[in-house]
């Protein structure tokens, strides 16, 4: 039953990011990206990261997609003009596209041994709770990256009020 | 039922479940409204819906007969298809986050627990995040009915309900500091040991959590004080304006389901959920049938206290102005959730 789920939610997954890339309205575009974000919370979920999962529909689907679709709104954003595309995006995109895949999927292979394998749905059947652990690595091990990391997003926070900001006369 | 195997016996009792929580949960949104049109009509100094059945109590029926058979309008500039699913987004969200809520006490049959549908050990995450998917039903809704008041009403409820949700769930993490679990039944559990003192609210020093929570939760559902997104005085209805007939009727369930769950998570994280406030006090009567529904009773006590609350608010107080809403979420509400979390990690810190 979870490698139904799994097959199902990554085709859906799939059809999504397809949908965004051809649908000609910005909004229908966001609203894929929405079920793109959702099939992943449901593949995390399915590998046994529960955390992540719930992580990932409050942050990316409920608040920074919820934005995007704020933003689209409120610029009233018509449908975009079909173009044929800049020639360069046809020459280097496609064999570097594959490019990219064919070195992943080399390197995940040849690796093997070393990831590991998941085994979907093995959290069902045991029922160890992640939080504890995940919040035990980021606050010792990973520490420091952590940090600099939310450091880094106030950086931008701060960047962008900067930038927001009318110029006093 | 020796024939059934185990998973047969957990997928019949759960789909009983679903539809004994969801027929229950639907007639009390029903007669939620009922009860927030009487009250308000007394408090207004008038008597309310009266005329169909005792006591009007036949009114959220004749309600329902109403929306059903009034023409369903489309207007020809909508957006067809997102026009059609905002309010199915709304109402399902809003109806599924119940699922995850313990009502009642652990009672198992056949190893399958009665009182709540599921029991997840993210189940608070669960309920934020469902919420936080429930904010595209509205926001669709105003944008696809291509309606001056319908897309201010839905800019404003998302721009509300993006900003409050920060303070709401910072608010619950004093609670879930002091459980140390996600779990809603780990947490009911951990204020169950002294009755009324060992409730967040009384023994855990966490009123300031409760009442951020509460502010927050009002806002969130839409409810007045906060409510800028459907201000009949300035916006028409606003994110509905366009919609009618059932479709009218699924944003109106959405918002009086979502009222409940507000409550029922308040119960759950600073009132004790389903446990007795006096604890071991009153010794045990009646048989395992009454012990088991007992605490149903409580919860459903907590939970009606929590909707009358939110109907003397509407009676009450006035609507805030836009700039007051959007400082007090961000000023006031969000650095104080921060200063509780602080203090009550520090205060855990430090007496274990």
């Amino acid at each position: 039953m979870q490698l139904a789920l799994f097959i199902i939610f990554g085709a859906l997954a799939v059809a999504g990011a397809l949908n965004l890339l051809l649908q000609r309205h910005p909004i229908n575009s966001a609203l894929s990206l929405v079920v793109v974000m959702m099939s992943l919370a449901v593949l995390y979920w399915s590998l046994g990261a529960e955390f992540l999962a719930a992580a990932q529909v409050i942050v990316y689907s409920g608040a920074i997609m919820v934005l995007f679709v704020f933003v689209i709104m409120l610029l009233n954003a018509g449908e975009e003009e079909r173009t044929t595309g800049s020639r360069a995006a046809y020459i280097a995109g496609f064999p570097g596209a594959a490019a990219i895949f064919c070195l992943l999927s080399f390197v995940f292979l040849s690796e093997r041994h070393a990831l590991g394998l998941a085994n979907i749905g093995g959290h069902l059947d045991s029922g160890i709770n992640n939080i504890a652990e995940i919040s035990r690595v980021l606050f010792t091990k990973l520490l420091l990256p952590f940090e600099v990391t939310s450091i880094l997003i106030l950086v931008a926070i701060l960047g962008a009020v900067v930038l927001a900001r009318k110029e006093e006369q | 039922m020796s024939h059934l195997s185990p998973f047969q016996i957990f997928l019949l009792l759960s789909i009983v479940k679903i539809v004994v929580v969801l027929v229950i949960l639907l007639t009390g949104v029903a007669y939620t409204v009922l009860l927030e049109r009487k009250v308000l009509g007394h408090m207004q100094n008038r008597w309310g819906p009266s005329r169909v059945g005792p006591f009007g109590l036949l009114q959220p029926l004749a309600d329902g007969i109403k929306l059903f058979l009034k023409e369903d309008l489309l207007p020809l500039a909508a957006e067809r298809p997102l026009f059609i699913v905002a309010p199915i987004i709304a109402l399902s969200c809003a109806l599924i986050s119940i699922a995850v809520i313990p009502f009642g006490a652990p009672y198992r049959i056949h190893g399958v627990d009665m009182f709540d549908i599921s029991n997840i050990n993210i189940g608070l995450l669960v309920i934020l995040g469902i919420t936080s998917i429930g904010v595209y039903g509205i926001a669709l809704s105003g944008w696809s009915s291509n309606n001056k008041f319908s897309l201010l009403g839905s800019l404003r409820a998302t721009s509300q309900m993006i900003s409050y949700e920060l303070a709401l769930g910072l608010s619950l993490v004093g609670v879930v500091l002091r459980a140390q679990s996600l779990s809603l039944r780990t947490i009911v559990d951990s204020q169950s040991a002294h009755g009324l003192l060992s409730w967040n609210f009384f023994g855990g020093f966490q009123f300031v959590a409760f009442f951020i929570y509460l502010m927050a939760a009002y806002a969130e559902t839409n409810r007045s004080p906060f409510d800028l997104p459907e201000a009949e005085s300035e916006l028409v209805a606003g994110y509905h304006t366009e919609y009618s007939s059932m479709k009218f009727a699924m944003f109106f369930m959405a918002e009086y389901a979502n009222m409940i769950t507000v409550s029922c998570v308040a119960t759950l994280m600073f009132f004790g959920g389903a446990s007795s406030p006096f604890g071991h006090l009153i010794p045990a009567f009646g048989g395992a049938i009454v012990q088991a529904i007992l605490p149903v009773f409580w919860f459903l006590v907590k939970v009606l206290a929590f909707l009358l609350l939110y109907i003397w608010v509407r009676g009450t107080l006035p609507r805030f102005r836009y700039d007051q809403l959007m400082s007090f979420g961000w000023k006031f509400l969000l650095p104080l959730a921060m200063a509780n979390i602080i203090i009550t990690s520090l205060v855990l810190a430090l007496h274990g």
